[in-house]
């Protein structure tokens, strides 16, 4: 079974002649086929391209080729352009598009000899912590069908979970990688703000936005993040600093590391299960020669209101592109451009995003400005002091990715609010701007995936690598597979 | 919440913020969104209770600061590449409803 193996040891056998690409992907496309129309993790899958792009693979291999990912195939949120692929963002509006372009991130995999087979669901314009919120349906949860894979990138992780891809990409601005990998049980990275380049990232909010992969193991999301990091002049966000060799950073042990525990992280409103699960893994990390200290983020409870203040009010200026007049969905009968645009966005949007269009233009309006917004990115900068200073005392954070395991369809999409408190331990590094990571920590009684929390300062990625690599490596929580249960 | 005053004497005005934004809503959206953001932006007010005197706001988290390049010209996108995205197109124009009579 070829498809249910990881990057690296794909390329193992690759190398070694013992399997061929195009093998690879027959056995990903046979694992979408008997999985995905349950879980309806891929928006489109293009399995004639994929075919003979894995072909092309196996023919440059024969030729000496020695791409660093030559003729592994990836899933891609369907966020990021890849160029002759649709592109939607989970949203009507943009029903149709065909990226002209790739992203900086894609044409790096490109390079390597990646194959991208397939666009996957995401809450709509990455608008969701549940990935209900797609214009294209629900995508289920492999563990349980009956639950949500987490979001905004839950078709990512559930076709990692699932098998029905080795890797996947996915863009976290508030948790939208480490959320859905804790839902689906796969190790999902955030990179530090300014990482990986933003270009051709659709985006959602600028000032958060990050590319991150999902991915079976943390070897595989390190090598990854190598070649996707890493200044680009099409993003002057990004930060040029030389790219470290983050495979060296992937050590059996724990020996020299001191850990951060957060003491506002672990009272009140945390599922039990995930509790306990997060406690036995700080002990794991105890056991691998990490020592841990007490640390205090005393702004967490402030990040919920933060982040929707700020992420809604840059969404409504992103946003404003979607217009109806250069690509995608146009409304018919609009009688000026006024009312093609009100139309257009009225059909085209869907509630969450009509909802934090309307947050986001409110909290900029005349005299609501100051008393959000401006407050807002001021309580931001205390939210990174938090962090600055915890990181004077320690290498790395330990927590929990979110306080529950994934819940059921349906159960918080009546009330945005109650979603949006779930994502209490993972927007304040988004706010903060540092990098973090989810890495599988065991099950919750009733058999769903936990994930526990590795997070670094900024460019610390090697900190939070070595801490997730030495934990899966003493656990063997990566080789739980969903049962297929319906 | 610290400034109940502030909380009740304030609803959002939903229809007038999204013509704002460009966005035609029902009224059955107008109805439920009310209640929905005037929900969300209570837990706002939280903020409030939180000295921010002489902090300095953050715009971006970016590690940098300005970011200089040569102004150098670089092929852009194909003209009819970009025209295959637009719903509405003449030979090499989008066409858009008359914006001047």
């Amino acid at each position: 079974m070829l498809n249910t193996l990881t990057i690296h040891e794909i390329l193992g056998k690759l190398e070694r002649h013992e399997c061929r690409s195009e093998e690879v992907v027959r056995s990903v496309l046979d694992a979408i086929r008997r999985e995905d129309p349950r879980l309806h993790g891929y928006l489109t899958v293009d399995e004639a391209d994929a075919l003979a792009r894995a072909r092309e693979a196996d023919a440059a291999r024969d030729k000496g080729g020695k791409g660093k990912l030559l003729g592994i195939p990836l899933a891609v949120k369907d966020v990021l352009n890849v160029k002759g692929q649709p592109c939607t963002c989970g949203s009507k509006i943009l029903k149709g598009y065909v990226a002209p372009y790739d992203a900086t991130a894609i044409a790096r995999l490109r390079a390597e000899g990646a194959v991208f087979l397939g666009r996957t669901n995401m809450d709509e314009f990455a608008m969701g912590s549940s990935t209900e919120n797609s214009a294209y349906g629900i995508t289920r949860n492999p563990w349980k069908s009956d639950c949500v894979p987490g979001g905004s990138s839950g078709g990512s992780a559930a076709v990692v979970a699932a098998d029905e891809a080795i890797a996947a990409l996915g863009s976290d601005t508030g948790g939208s990688v480490r959320q859905p990998a804790s839902f689906c049980g796969c190790v999902g990275l955030k990179p530090t703000y300014g990482w990986i380049s933003r270009y051709g990232l659709t985006a959602y909010a600028s000032s958060l936005d990050q590319i991150g992969p999902l991915t079976k193991d943390v070897r595989d999301a390190a090598l990854l993040l190598q070649i996707m990091a890493g200044l680009d002049p099409s993003d002057s966000s990004t930060v040029p600093v030389p790219v470290p060799d983050y495979s060296a950073a992937l050590k059996p042990d724990l020996k020299g590391m001191v850990l951060g525990l957060p003491r506002e992280y672990f009272v009140g409103g945390l599922h039990p299960d995930v509790e306990r699960r997060v406690e036995e893994a700080i002990a794991v990390c105890r056991k691998l020669g990490a020592e841990t200290v007490e640390v205090s983020l005393p702004h967490t409870r402030d990040a919920i209101a933060t982040y929707y203040i700020i992420a809604p009010a840059e969404a409504s200026a992103n946003l404003s592109r979607f217009d109806g007049v250069r690509y995608g969905f146009r409304a018919a009968g609009a009688e000026d451009p006024i009312d093609l645009y009100k139309k257009t966005r009225a059909e085209g949007f869907g509630p969450e995003v009509k909802r934090r269009i309307i947050l986001g233009t409110y909290v900029l309006s005349s005299g609501y400005y100051d008393a959000f917004y401006l407050r807002a990115q001021k309580v931001r900068t205390l939210i990174r002091r938090d962090f600055e200073s915890a990181f004077q005392k320690c290498n790395a954070i330990l927590s929990p990715v979110a306080p529950t395991p994934a819940y059921r369809i349906g159960e918080k999409s009546a009330d945005p609010m109650q979603m949006y408190l779930g994502d209490i331990f993972t927007v304040p590094v988004n706010l903060a701007g540092i990098c973090g990571m989810s890495v599988p920590c065991g099950f919750s009684s009733d058999n769903l995936p936990i994930g526990l929390q590795v997070v670094g300062p900024a460019l610390g990625e090697e900190a939070i690598l070595r801490v997730g690599f030495a934990y899966e490596q003493a656990t063997d929580w990566r080789r739980h597979r969903p049962r297929g249960e319906s | 919440m610290a400034d109940d005053k502030t909380q009740s004497a304030k609803t959002m005005d939903v229809r007038y913020v999204a013509n704002l934004a460009r966005l035609n809503l029902t009224d059955g959206e107008v109805e439920q969104f009310q209640s929905q953001l005037d929900n969300i932006v209570g837990h706002f007010n939280q903020l409030r209770a939180l000295d921010v005197d002489g902090v300095e706001p953050m715009a971006h988290a970016t590690l940098i600061q300005n970011v200089f390049r040569e102004d150098q010209v670089r092929p852009g996108l194909n003209r009819d590449e970009v025209l295959k995205n637009a719903p509405e197109h003449s030979t090499d124009l989008i066409m858009v409803p008359t914006i001047v009579e």
